[in-house]
């Protein structure tokens, strides 16, 4: 029998990078419809590597288009992310091109905002509007009024022209919406980020425990295939979660605790390290600061008192305990990503950061490894004009940790709507979905009121672009050049993003947007650059890599680096001490508790459940539901509804109910499922579906919305992240 | 607690196997029908019975070459690559129920044309003297006759058990995975046609034979249905899963009802009552028959496909 | 002579449908349908629960009923690797092979012929792996020769606790999944 190799040898030639004539007009898809239609004119089969936008990992990929069609996308096996395999929306990402609802071309407001009827414009209509509108406003409330608001690598170039328009509010939701708690607390523990990819080495460690983290629903990339390894391994897996998930089902321990009580967990699972001499006492003596008031503090959490907080019987929380210190320090807590869940985020972080600091792990294989990068120089810009006035997301800096690069959304949300400290009167968002990220619909819609323009760049017609006064269209990533991409990771490397097919219509990369917006506003000088090639090459030949060679390869690996302190990496702690703070006098000096402190969550009323929600693996928050193909995988989702619950409301599985929260928001109709595999506390589905603008017509009203039953949040004292699991909801069967 | 869930969504195939609608019921049910017509007038013919000039020799075979066209007709329909069907005569594939029965219904036409020339009406013979030739040739010798009464009473019964195995050969398809299905049919098909021609037989000698001869019939269908059951009960879970869906579950009110009541048991009360001359005859019964015989087809082929083995072993 | 076969390892399978995306592109299968699916299966009460995830396709059987019941020769069973294959060209649409597996693997596909898949036949012909293998990101299938005790599928068989499905229909699936 022939030999199976990984991949047949990519057979990519210059004539790869012929583009491929534009398209016809996309047809609606129906059941059993074609999506393959090509170019009949077209014959052959080429390939280009690229990087994946289905989410922002940025998976290294090969994208195959044969006689004229976009036919398949692959994982490029150069790519330390994904090791040549995508995840299911990567490899879905064929239908990304194909998608029936797709943004066509530049369109204008006629009705009003969120009506969305509007007229077809030309670009440079569109781009005489926009830069209209900004430079009164500018001349009125100077550049600070306008808010740009980005998510992901492709909002790096009409970034660039705003920082270049004097604006200093540049907002993503990756921060308060997301993973900023769990940067703040390992910052303040560690003095060092998680970052992105996760810095988690789960496939060397010997015990894991996921507070939440759904990996498998969850499907960023690496830490799935880490996974699989972990799992081949025979690691232990302890897995904390009110919902018996994927991950859950491969564990050796699952706890199944109540909803908003980790804490308790975390600070009794270091009582318990610490009074059993299971902690790497050595480390702590050598490398800590405030042990003995750490330890003093957390001795009051017994497993006993655990259990009736958290549910979690007190056997289960001792031996998971010593599970993790039998392997340490190759076994962790993982930091989680989406982990703005109750509005204590950052303590919440902080203590998980600090149960590793008991296994002494930071660095250590099997835990956590240092980031590599591949050094790439910027491009040469000029300088950007000094902002005037403090940004007005976070004014007096109440939220003492609330991140600088990535911005307040929901901070500069609260300034549009009261006007202090001062007037915002643009948004310009560049996908993001804002009425689906932020929590509180309601209140984004207050604040796109007192707006003098609202200009939304996206691919398809999302919820916030419904709202807009100006929506551009802008090509897929399988259309397009985009920046450089090398994120910190094990291993340095270097990867590109270059079209594969031409867009179907009028849709134009960031790039150029960025390029023209500029021009028009006479910030032309800061794009010295013509063509996007001429900044990649700049870029890349800087660095002293080969532009031809990445341009067919997709990716360049650069030398391996020490990434463990096994492999030479130093004990460092960037902290004001230089120490792994258990207590932390920063924390203390704002007034914060200088150690975790458990607080009870509020009670569900009666008749309410907690909304819980995640991911679906198919799916990326609320911007697939109406890709064919993923949309083919899962069409709408689903409430988890405990199937005792269930019984008592006389809803079975399958049936169609309406949500109800304790504001009185109704959710679409939504398909039950009721399930043993979750707590009779809480309710989960996942986040994205439910769609609310007309012009997502194949996905409209397919499913509930997580975000508009999200009315109520909670924001983390500490960094300003937003809490979004405190809503509760009761069944209304309806439907 | 088992909770089973599966991501595909065929057409056809989920949330369980729905591949057949009424085209198959109704062309098992006329295949079955002309199956026991053949059998009858074979029997006739060789018999010598078609000596008799009342006798339903032509019209017979006259009907059941329409019925077999119209069941064919409806089995053409539900193809779904039509164009593709010739490829059904490019091979004959002995494993293959459905092959032989593609055979078969060519050999049923030749048979029932046959069976028709034997018997043909004076108008026919004397517009089209070629055929009266070939009538008369059929007609010179007892022993070619009889030969013809047999080789239709033989193809009529592989039409007969044919419509049966088909279905029984499905390992896939519990309910029908049983040796008593081609004798169930083979039973309704005798049922049916006996039926049909003694309503419509002119000569009352005939039809009080074949009103007999349909009691019979009738009974041995009703001992088969038991048999059936009994056989599936008595095998393992999936069996006794997809039988319970005819005597207790989704399919039991039709099947009792209609199949076995208004199908079975009543006229034959009806026509064991008409034969002892306790009532007068009417097309009651026999309409009931024939009616009980489609739903027969009708309930078996929709049951079957949501009878599997899969949602049985894991419930 | 190769035999072809699966293994997959339930253990590690998450049930992303990465493997069901794939077939979908590779094979373009038309919307609305799928050659490979998902099975999640899960037992007990909760906290207590076990779940077996499965990726699942035709079982490329050894004793296929639907090549058996087909009137027109267009299910058949491959010189290469003994698995089972359709000939479009040949197929009437008549449906007998659907009936007749167990699986419910087969569909028509909307052109009218029977479809199902092909363990990638073309792939493998050119030394790839089937496009669900290749794509998996737990690396939890396997692809290769039964007959060779030397395959990988060989011999992770031989080394792990493992079942097909649904054997006692008789058809001898050729997947196994690893527990
Ligand atoms: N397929 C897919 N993958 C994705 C994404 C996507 O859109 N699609 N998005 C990516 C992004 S940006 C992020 S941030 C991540 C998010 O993924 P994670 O970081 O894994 O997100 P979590 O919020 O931890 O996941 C929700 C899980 O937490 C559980 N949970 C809810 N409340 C509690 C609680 O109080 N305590 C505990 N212990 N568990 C709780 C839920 O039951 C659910 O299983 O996913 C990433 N991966
Ligand atoms: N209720 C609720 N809220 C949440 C979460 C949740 O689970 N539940 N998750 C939170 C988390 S962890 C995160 S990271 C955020 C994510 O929040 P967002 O990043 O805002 O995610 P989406 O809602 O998918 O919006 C992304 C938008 O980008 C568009 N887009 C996609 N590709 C392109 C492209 O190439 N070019 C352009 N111009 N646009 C493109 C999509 O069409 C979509 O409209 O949401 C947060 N908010
Ligand atoms: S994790 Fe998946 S969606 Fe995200 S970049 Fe990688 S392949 Fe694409
Ligand atoms: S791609 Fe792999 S992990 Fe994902 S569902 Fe398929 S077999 Fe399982
Ligand atoms: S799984 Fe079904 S379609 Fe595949 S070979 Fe077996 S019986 Fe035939
Ligand atoms: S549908 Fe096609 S492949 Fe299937 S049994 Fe009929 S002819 Fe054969
Ligand atoms: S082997 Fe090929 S045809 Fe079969 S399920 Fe996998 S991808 Fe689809
Ligand atoms: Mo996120």
């Amino acid at each position: 029998m022939k030999s199976f190799s990984r991949r047949k040898f990519l057979q990519i030639s210059s004539a790869t990078f012929a583009s491929a004539a534009a398209l016809g007009t996309i047809n609606h898809v129906t059941k059993g419809s074609k999506l393959f239609a090509g170019d009949k004119t077209k014959t052959g089969t080429y390939q280009v590597p690229t990087y994946c936008n289905l989410c922002f990992w940025k998976c290294g990929a090969i994208a195959t288009v044969k006689d004229g069609k976009l036919w398949k996308i692959e994982g490029n096996p150069l790519d330390p992310l994904s090791n040549g395999r995508l995840c299911p929306r990567g490899t879905g990402g064929v239908g990304a091109y194909s998608d029936p609802t797709r943004l066509k071309s530049p369109l204008i407001r006629t009705g009003a905002r969120g009506n969305e009827s509007w007229k077809v414009v030309t670009w440079d209509e569109a781009f005489n509007y926009i830069a209209d509108k900004l430079n009164t406003i500018k001349a009125k409330h100077g550049p600070e009024a306008v808010a740009y608001f980005s998510h992901g690598i492709g909002g790096n170039f009409i970034k660039h022209t705003f920082k270049a328009f004097g604006t200093p509010h540049i907002f993503a939701p990756s921060f308060a919406q997301c993973r900023g708690p769990r940067e703040v607390g390992f910052e303040l523990t560690f003095g060092d980020v998680i970052g992105s990819p996760e810095r988690t080495d789960i496939k060397n460690t010997k015990c894991m425990a996921l507070i939440g983290s759904h990996l498998g629903e969850n499907m960023h990339n690496s830490q799935v295939q880490e996974l699989s390894q972990a799992v081949e391994n025979g690691a232990s897996i302890i897995v904390v979660d009110p919902r018996f998930s994927i991950v859950a089902g491969k564990a050796k321990y699952y706890l199944p605790i109540k909803p908003g009580t980790d804490m308790a967990l975390l600070l009794t699972w270091s009582n318990i390290l610490i009074k059993e001499g299971l902690y790497d006492k050595e480390y702590s003596e050598k490398y800590g600061i405030g042990f003995e008031q750490f330890a003093a503090e957390v001795s009051q959490y017994t497993p006993e008192w655990a259990y009736t907080e958290t549910g979690v019987e007190a056997k289960l929380i001792i031996e998971s305990a010593r599970e993790l210190a039998r392997y340490k320090p190759a076994s962790f807590i993982h930091p989680g990503r989406h982990v703005t869940w109750y509005g204590n985020d950052a303590q919440r972080s902080r203590a998980i950061a600090l149960l590793n600091a008991l296994l002494g792990n930071w660095n250590h294989k099997g835990a956590f490894w240092q980031p590599t990068k591949m050094p790439i120089p910027p491009y040469p810009y000029p300088a950007y004009p000094e902002a005037v006035m403090p940004r007005a997301d976070n004014p007096g800096k109440k939220y003492p940790w609330a991140g600088e690069e990535e911005g307040l959304t929901n901070g500069i949300r609260e300034a549009t709507i009261t006007g202090n400290p001062y007037p915002i009167k643009s948004w310009v968002v560049y996908a993001t979905n804002l009425m689906n990220a932020l929590p509180n619909q309601q209140e984004t819609l207050k604040a796109i009121q007192n707006l003098d323009l609202l200009v939304t760049i996206d691919v398809i017609p999302s919820e916030i672009a419904g709202y807009s006064d100006v929506v551009l269209p802008e090509s897929t990533y399988l259309e397009r050049y985009d920046d450089l991409h090398s994120s910190p990771f094990t291993t340095p490397f270097l990867g590109i993003r270059q079209p594969v097919i031409d867009s179907p219509d009028d849709q134009k990369p960031n790039w150029w947007i960025a390029k023209q917006l500029a021009g028009k506003l006479g910030l032309g000088h800061y794009f010295p650059w013509n063509d996007i090639e001429d900044y990649l090459k700049f870029r890349v030949d800087k660095a002293g890599l080969s532009y031809t060679e990445l341009k067919e390869k997709g990716i360049i690996l650069g030398a391996k680096k020490p990434v463990y302190i096994e492999e030479g990496v130093e004990e460092k702690f960037n902290t004001p001490s230089g120490k792994v703070e258990f207590y932390s006098t920063q924390l203390a000096e704002k007034g914060f508790d200088p150690i975790p402190k458990y607080e009870k969550p509020e009670e569900p009323p009666v008749g309410f459940m907690r909304l819980l929600f995640g991911r679906s693996p198919v799916h990326t928050f609320s911007m697939t539901q109406s890709n064919p193909i993923l949309q083919d995988m899962i069409e709408e989702n689903e409430v988890w509804i405990n199937i005792d619950i269930a019984k008592q409301y006389g809803i079975k599985n399958g049936d169609y109910i309406k949500l109800k929260n304790q504001d009185g928001m109704v959710s679409n109709k939504v398909k039950v499922k009721a399930t043993e595999r979750i707590r009779t506390d809480c309710v989960f589905m996942t986040h994205g579906f439910g769609h609310q603008s007309k012009a997502l017509f194949n996905t409209y009203q397919k499913g509930a919305s997580d975000s508009h039953l999200v009315t109520k949040y909670k924001t983390d004292p500490i960094m300003g992240g937003t809490g979004m699991n405190i809503n509760f909801v009761t069944i209304v069967r309806e439907a | 607690m088992h909770e089973l869930v599966n991501t595909r969504h065929n057409l056809q195939i989920d949330p369980h196997l729905h591949i057949w609608g009424w085209e198959i019921g109704v062309y098992l049910f006329l295949g079955g029908i002309v199956a026991g017509m053949m059998i009858i007038s074979g029997f006739f013919i060789f018999t010598g019975r078609a000596k008799n000039p009342k006798c339903s020799c032509f019209w017979i075979p006259s009907i059941a070459l329409i019925a077999i066209s119209f069941g064919m007709g409806a089995l053409f329909l539900d193809l779904e690559h039509k164009l593709y069907v010739w490829r059904m005569y490019t091979t004959f594939q002995w494993q293959s129920p459905m092959s032989w029965g593609a055979w078969i219904l060519l050999l049923v036409y030749p048979v029932l044309i046959a069976n028709m020339l034997l018997k043909l009406p004076e108008f026919i013979q004397n517009r089209f003297s070629f055929l009266k030739k070939i009538s008369d040739t059929l007609n010179s010798k007892d022993s070619t006759m009889r030969m013809i009464g047999v080789i239709s009473m033989v193809v009529g019964g592989f039409l007969g058990m044919y419509t049966g195995v088909l279905l029984s050969a499905f390992g896939a398809r519990p309910l029908w995975n049983s040796s008593m299905l081609w004798i169930l049919f083979l039973t309704s098909g005798l049922s049916s046609a006996a039926a049909f021609i003694h309503m419509a037989a002119h000569d009352v000698e005939e039809r009080r034979m074949l009103a007999k001869a349909d009691n019979t019939f009738l009974m041995f269908e009703f001992v088969v249905i038991i048999l059936l059951i009994v056989g599936h009960l008595s095998s393992d879970l999936v069996h006794i899963e997809s039988i319970k869906m005819l005597i207790s579950g989704a399919y039991a009110p039709v099947f009792w009802v209609f199949v076995v009541g208004f199908g079975i048991l009543i006229p034959l009360i009806i026509q064991l009552a008409a034969v002892n001359n306790k009532i007068r005859y009417t097309a009651i019964a026999p309409v009931m028959v024939i009616i009980g015989g489609l739903i027969l087809r009708l309930v078996i082929v929709s049951a079957g496909q949501a009878s599997n083995w899969s949602t049985s072993v894991f419930k | 002579m190769a035999r072809y076969g699966m293994v997959i390892d339930t253990l590690k399978c998450v049930g992303c449908m990465d493997c069901v995306v794939a077939c979908k592109t590779e094979n373009e299968v038309p919307i609305g349908y799928n050659r490979d699916w998902i099975s999640y299966e899960t037992t007990g009460k909760f906290p207590s629960l076990h779940q077996e995830i499965r990726s699942e396709r035709c079982n490329q059987c050894d004793n296929p009923p639907c090549v058996y019941c087909c009137p027109c020769g267009a299910s058949h069973i491959s010189e290469t690797g003994g698995i089972v294959l359709v000939y479009e060209d040949k197929c009437s649409g008549c449906k007998a092979c659907m009936a007749a597996c167990p699986y419910g693997a087969r569909y028509i596909h909307p052109e009218g012929f029977a479809s199902k898949c092909t363990f990638c036949i073309h792939r493998v012909e050119t030394g790839e792996l089937p496009a669900c293998v290749s794509v998996c990101p737990t690396y939890c299938m396997s692809f290769g020769d039964l007959d060779d005790p030397q395959s990988d599928v060989s011999k992770l068989l031989a080394s792990r606790s493992n079942h097909s499905l649904i054997p006692e229909a008789g058809t001898k699936p050729q997947i196994y999944y690893l527990t």
